[in-house]
């Protein structure tokens, strides 16, 4: 890689130079090998395959593959443990309102001056930083009969709330929703926080000085300002729901009709070795995912292009 | 008085933050005896009690986990660093055909959630012989990251090429250029990703639990899962283990929170 660069536009190289040109032509592509083989191999091959497997019957091992069309797909939408999983994506959707709407009120009312700002901001955003199975097994322990949760209810004189958190089908999936919104509130919250800090202080200062309360603020120059990373929220809260694995595998195994999609293909996939069922179920939910990220573009084009 | 409901919001959040979180590390000084005795906001009679805290480690092998852990760890940040930085200097300083349908793989890739591809990337590590081996989870991390390269190839951009360009002038490579000049500084930005990325891999699940099954292999978080199962009612003990995985996050926090902070909301965004 020692050429001799010189700093002639390629048009004007004289005939000689020619070598030095052709490698000049690779010379980008040299250091760009690594991470574009690692992204063909770890994203769009395995995509391909992943297509390829959900049009056939396979148990990962066998060297043959039977053809069987659309059965696959027809399986996962017309049998009900398939297609239930995307009913249990809608507690965790349902449940990141909640998250940004938390998270959104702490961004604002720690933007401005408050004190022991730094102490709330860090307590909030920790247990974003935890390790999945840790927090998954915290919450077990909180959840628990006669756990902490009950306990608390008791204290503080809702002892008849008491009930099977985990092990009660009505209320297991509410419970681990509640979990995942303990969990990520931490991350939007920073992302609002960061985003409003963008927002020159002069505007503030300025609607101020119009009579503007702290709510008009709120609604007209913080919201309008942080849009883009709003709209970002609801992309990763959609394509997260879709994807939530660690919470209920951890905690209920997906027992109580908590399977999720991610669960449910899993097991479809590494335990009852149908591959070709579980590749017909990763598709959909990419297919999903990118045509909810694409409405998203669509409706909230990215104003600033930031790359190349 | 709109101060007091302010005040009042923040000091329930925090309670809801830390209290699960109190209960366990309580737990985690009880005896067994104690444990079955006292209700879980009881804290432990003896703070020194650190018997579970040895169970854990001799029981789960922690340390293994840690070691194997901190081993997948760093090979990975060096690797992701290295192929991003690459990367984002072909990307940032050269022009040349096909550059924006690369941009354009990188981009998509971004929006593949990598839960829904495991099934068939299983089938490649696995013929590439690499399952139940440290290196599956080693090219994984490396081979899923699209972020870094976002962060490296946004940094990139606000060093002046002139800088490069004077250097060659000088004499010097394009490979001087990116070990001279380009890789000294960009450190913020490899900061910035070895915090980001460094948290997610210590934190990673899914990949470590599908791919380094032996018991040889554990990472941090299988140690901790495979508490499951034998120890499903001795919460004193899971308790104890909880707390140690915790406990290093604890400290790079402490120690790290700005920079944190601003790598999360520098990776996020794009």
């Amino acid at each position: 890689m020692t050429t001799t660069m010189q700093r002639r536009p390629a048009a004007v190289q004289p005939a000689p130079a020619r070598p030095a040109a052709r490698r000049r032509r690779w010379l980008p592509w040299l250091y760009l090998a690594p991470a574009l083989g690692l992204l063909i191999t770890f994203t769009y091959v395995p995509v391909g395959n992943m297509v390829f497997y959900s049009f056939h019957s396979w148990d990962g091992l066998d060297v043959t593959m039977d053809p069987v069309g659309l059965d696959n797909y027809v399986r996962v939408f017309t049998d009900e443990r398939y297609w239930r999983v995307f009913l249990i994506s809608l507690y965790y959707f349902v449940a990141s309102f909640a998250q940004i709407a938390i998270a959104l009120y702490f961004a604002v009312i720690l933007s401005f001056n408050t004190r022991f700002r730094n102490l709330f901001k860090g307590i909030l955003f920790f247990p974003y930083l935890l390790n999945g199975v840790a927090v998954g097994f915290v919450f077990l322990y909180l959840f628990q009969p006669d756990g902490t949760l009950d306990t608390v209810l008791r204290w503080i004189g809702l002892g008849d709330q008491t009930r099977y958190w985990l092990g009660d089908p009505d209320i297991a999936n509410i419970s681990l929703a509640g979990t995942s919104v303990w969990r990520f509130t931490g991350l939007s919250f920073v992302l609002f926080l960061g985003a409003i800090q963008s927002i020159p202080g002069e505007i503030y200062e300025a609607a101020e000085i119009d009579g503007a309360s702290r709510w008009d603020q709120v609604w007209h120059i913080i919201v309008p300002g942080i849009r883009r990373i709003i709209s970002l929220s609801f992309i990763l809260a959609i394509s997260g729901s879709l994807s939530v694995f660690e919470i209920p595998f951890i905690m209920t195994g997906g027992a109580n009709g908590t399977r999720t999609f991610v669960v449910q293909a899993y097991e479809t996939a590494f335990q009852f070795r149908q591959i070709g069922l579980a590749s017909a179920m990763a598709v959909v939910l990419l297919l999903i995912v990118l045509l909810v990220t694409w409405i998203q573009r669509r409706l909230v084009p990215d104003e600033e292009v930031s790359l190349s | 008085m709109k101060s007091a409901a302010k005040y009042a919001s923040l000091i329930v959040a925090s309670i809801v933050v830390l209290l699960p979180l109190t209960v366990v590390f309580f737990a985690a000084f009880k005896t067994r005896s104690e444990y079955s005795t006292t209700g879980p906001l009881t804290p432990p009679r003896n703070w020194f009690n650190f018997d579970n805290f040895v169970t854990a480690f001799t029981e789960g092998r922690m340390l293994l986990g840690f070691w194997n852990t901190t081993v997948i760890l760093a090979i990975s940040l060096t690797g992701t660093i290295l192929v991003g930085t690459l990367a984002a200097y072909a990307v940032s300083r050269f022009d040349f055909p096909f550059k924006r349908l690369v941009l354009g793989l990188f981009l998509v890739a971004a929006l593949v959630p990598g839960v829904t591809t495991q099934v068939a990337t299983y089938q490649i590590v696995k013929s590439m012989g690499l399952v139940n081996t440290p290196g599956s989870a080693i090219v994984l991390f490396l081979g899923t990251d699209i972020i870094s390269i976002y962060i490296f190839i946004q940094f990139m951009q606000s060093i002046p090429p002139s800088l490069d360009q004077a250097a060659m002038i000088d004499g010097a490579t394009r490979f001087t250029v990116y070990r001279r000049i380009i890789l000294p500084l960009m450190k913020p930005a490899i900061a910035t990703v070895a915090i980001i990325k460094g948290i997610a891999i210590y934190n990673e699940f899914y990949i470590p639990f599908l791919y380094l099954r032996s018991p040889d292999l554990s990472v941090i978080s299988t140690a901790l899962f495979r508490f499951k199962g034998p120890y499903g009612a001795q919460w004193e003990t899971i308790a104890a283990c909880t707390m140690i995985v915790i406990l290093p996050t604890v400290v790079i926090f402490l120690l790290l929170q700005r920079f944190i902070y601003n790598g999360i909301t520098a990776g996020a965004t794009k």
